[in-house]
């Protein structure tokens, strides 16, 4: 079935449909060379809420973030955003999706050539041409100041810490007030306080922006802390989705050996 | 040593006779038979992404939004920051230029045609492909390896993630830079190839820069000046599209970096030489 098919069979959603999904994954499926990464995978993200994503390593969770804000393009399957299906758009017309969405990279991928301040400021430099330098600047400080770097302006990325460099990243991610946030392992690698402030913040900012987010993790006590529902993926699927007590009840093997572990 | 090579060959001779051993070895025959034609495939599938990279460039370098702020940071950095190396290498190609050519045309009782066989050798042919070698060497390696690490690092993915389309941002801006300051900097390093070969005739021999410069250019015009001058822009798009396609096709941490540079050079080096061939018989076919 052709994407033209499937868009056909898939009727955009309308602005009216309140509740129907923001981000909607549908019959997923990616192989890299002979390794088949996602098999089928689906899932719903409404407004104001957050689905954490858990698995294994390897399990293809942030390929299926990637491949949501189409820096992969998958081998089937559909990804709509707001109703409008992208896997098939040029870049430039991604572009205009991609301005309705955050990513905070694994590693929050800064631009090691500017300052923290010109990192945040950079997608208003391109997105917001009527902003005057002094605005984006107090915008990007006020970003800033939001997720805690209150005085880290004029610091270069490799100045400053891990976890505050996903602040950073986190700050850039909401300078074009997304409506859809999209989390990769937000708190890999990082101690357990500056873990536990990285999903505080991201609590804090989804409650007062109501994006409807995806966090993909390992850490299932941030997943628990900042999602309402969760995922569990294995072999490129869903094995199970629900709440963390839904899946604590669950009699899968894999759901228990993967809670026990956890 | 001995005894090990020794243990070696037992191994061998006694791991041939069994069929594992036999299919192995069929099977590195197989793939050192294969070789030459995955070289061949690997080369044109090479042809035909940096065909489709182009492809996307171009279409992104003339549709808006359009980059001029990071354009101009990219002419100083390719033009302003190279000219002091592209400088020194004329200069230093016109003093072995006035070297040779006053031994050679010495010998041959010609030493009144050195002025006009130092012009004519820096401005047609040497002025241009040193400029564009030594371009390749600086620009190529920097762009292949910012691009590079920016890639391995995800810094492009988040270029493309904040919307703004990296082909347009880093490629496109490069490339045009690289066009737009190759025949600048070449006509720089001519003015200081032309010089440095009078000065190095003026010490062996008094002559006036007015002399030289008349007696050099005496029966030239924009036909000898003009098209070897412009071919540069020809190596400039080379260079810049070599590394940058080079550097954001990267994969593989560091090592991939470090690749991604030495490729970038050795390519675009390799590239410009070629394209020169074809650019030299261009140019005596359609500016005799």
């Amino acid at each position: 079935m052709n994407t033209a098919d499937q868009i056909a069979l898939h009727p955009p959603h309308t602005a009216n449909d309140a509740h129907a999904p923001v981000i909607s994954v549908e019959d997923l499926h990616k192989s890299f060379g002979s390794q088949k990464v996602l098999n089928g995978l689906s899932l719903d993200v409404r407004r104001g809420e957050t689905l954490a994503i858990l698995g294994r390593s390897g399990t293809g969770k942030s390929v299926s973030l990637r491949i949501i804000i189409g820096l992969e393009k998958p081998d089937s399957g559909l990804v709509r955003i707001h109703g409008q299906e992208i896997t098939g758009l040029s870049l430039d017309q991604l572009g205009e999706i991609r301005k309705k969405m955050g990513f905070l990279f694994q590693h929050a991928a800064l631009y090691d050539s500017l300052t923290v301040e010109q990192n945040v400021a950079f997608p208003l430099l391109h997105h917001k041409p009527e902003m005057s330098g002094n605005e984006r600047s107090e915008r990007a400080r006020q970003l800033l100041t939001e997720v805690g770097l209150d005085g880290q302006y004029d610091k270069m990325p490799s100045d400053i810490s891990g976890g505050m460099q996903k602040r950073a990243g986190l700050a850039r991610a909401l300078a074009l007030e997304p409506d859809i946030l999209l989390l990769d392992e937000p708190t890999a690698g990082l101690d357990p306080i500056s873990s536990g402030e990285i999903n505080e913040l991201v609590l804090k900012l989804q409650q007062e922006h109501h994006m409807a987010s995806i966090v993909v993790t390992h850490d299932l006590h941030s997943a628990k802390t900042i999602s309402n529902r969760l995922a569990l993926l294995d072999k490129g699927n869903v094995v199970i989705e629900g709440s963390f007590e839904e899946l604590q009840r669950s009699d899968i093997e894999f759901v228990k050996e993967f809670l026990k572990y956890s | 040593m001995l005894s090990g090579s020794f243990t070696i060959e037992r191994k061998i001779s006694v791991n041939l006779s069994s069929p594992l051993q036999k299919g192995l070895l069929m099977a590195s025959t197989l793939t050192a038979l294969t070789a030459p034609t995955n070289f061949i495939g690997n080369f044109f599938e090479w042809f035909g992404d940096l065909g489709i990279f182009f492809w996307r460039v171009a279409r992104a370098a003339v549709t808006p939004p359009f980059e001029f702020g990071e354009l101009f940071v990219q002419l100083d950095e390719i033009g302003s920051k190279s000219l002091p190396l592209v400088a020194l290498a004329g200069a230093a190609t016109g003093v072995v230029l006035s070297m040779e050519a006053r031994y050679s045309l010495t010998r041959f009782g010609a030493k009144s045609l050195l002025p006009a066989a130092i012009v004519f050798s820096v401005i047609h042919e040497t002025g241009p492909i040193i400029t564009g070698l030594v371009v390749s060497g600086r620009v190529g390696a920097g762009i292949g390896a910012q691009l590079a690490s920016m890639k391995v690092t995800e810094q492009i993915d988040a270029i493309e993630a904040s919307a703004v389309n990296p082909y347009r941002l880093l490629a496109a801006t490069r490339i045009v830079a690289c066009i737009l300051m190759l025949p600048l900097l070449t006509v720089a390093g001519d003015a200081c190839g032309l010089l440095m070969g009078w000065v190095a005739q003026a010490l062996v021999e008094p002559l006036s820069l007015h002399q030289f410069i008349n007696s050099g250019f005496k029966g030239a015009d924009f036909n000898d000046l003009l098209p070897p001058t412009f071919k540069t822009a020809v190596f400039g798009l080379i260079i810049g599209l070599i590394a940058c396609f080079q550097g954001m096709r990267t994969e593989g941490g560091a090592a991939g970096v470090g690749r991604a540079a030495t490729s970038s050079v050795v390519l675009s080096s390799l590239f410009v030489i070629l394209a020169d061939v074809v650019l030299v018989k261009f140019i005596l076919i359609f500016f005799p």
